[in-house]
């Protein structure tokens, strides 16, 4: 069975795709003639990754007229993020952090 | 100066529309898992704010643009020191097979606008406080790595 999750990871692993994901960081709302312009891919090459992507439920579009624009939807990976970051392990983080912050602040003095 | 772009955030939730559009408008459910009140009577046109969940001081403030529950809500959104700071955010909900799609929209920013800037951390954390509040009905600590309470997504 393949899990969102699965659907997330799997997406993340194209550096080709990441690369699709930076750039609608950087920019929401382009088209998919505009992400071609800026990628050293095939029209085709873009549309398979963006369909991944989508199912990823990492880029959401939205129509706007006849033109479909997409965007970077960060939630699932915050969702990952937040599973291994959060909780219990969240305030030894944060004191790690802030030991860190100390230790190099003091170092400038 | 430039005009900020839209956000644009969807996330998928086992609820239901009724329980959702009570998670983004009753006070007491949207300060467990943002960690702020949203108060309004939730008509078009009326008011509408983002109070601090302890001191309650106002984050946020604006009208409400459209209330259609539990389908749509569109809030305009302004810090009360910056009111022609000025912006707009959508929460659309649909069923989509067992889930529920909450899709979020942050828009119509002014020139130069400062609220985007708050609006990439903000939101992802809301809401993936809001999907973990609603399927397990504990929340996430929403701000626990970001410093002090803020309205960021705000």
């Amino acid at each position: 069975m393949v899990t969102d999750e699965d659907k997330v990871f799997k997406a993340l692993a194209d550096s080709s795709r990441r690369q699709l994901l930076d750039r609608l960081r950087d920019k929401g709302g382009l088209t998919l003639t505009e992400l071609c312009e800026s990628h050293d891919m095939t029209r085709q090459a873009v549309t398979k990754h963006l369909g991944l992507l989508e199912a990823a439920n990492l880029v959401v579009t939205k129509k706007r007229g006849r033109e479909k624009l997409h965007y970077l939807n960060p939630v699932p990976i915050n969702e990952i993020y937040t599973r291994w970051t959060h909780q219990f392990e969240q305030e030894r983080l944060t004191a790690l952090q802030n030991l860190k912050q100390a230790l190099e602040e003091g170092e400038k003095k | 100066m430039t005009t900020p772009r839209d956000f644009v955030y969807t996330t998928y939730i086992k609820t239901t529309p009724e329980k959702l559009w009570a998670a983004l408008t009753n006070p007491e459910f949207t300060k467990q898992y943002w960690g702020q009140k949203n108060i309004s009577d939730w008509k078009t046109g009326s008011d509408w704010r983002h109070e601090h969940g302890d001191d309650g001081h106002t984050l946020i403030t604006g009208k409400v643009v459209e209330s259609n529950p539990p389908h749509r809500l569109v809030l305009s959104w302004a810090a009360p020191d910056n009111l022609d700071d000025l912006s707009q955010v959508s929460f659309d909900i649909s069923v989509k097979g067992d889930m529920v799609q909450l899709d979020v929209v942050h828009g119509q920013f002014k020139e130069g606008s400062k609220m985007a800037a708050g609006v990439t951390a903000g939101w992802p954390r809301v809401l993936s406080s809001l999907k973990t509040y609603l399927e397990s009905g504990t929340p996430l600590d929403t701000w626990a790595d970001h410093g002090a309470s803020c309205g960021a997504a705000a």
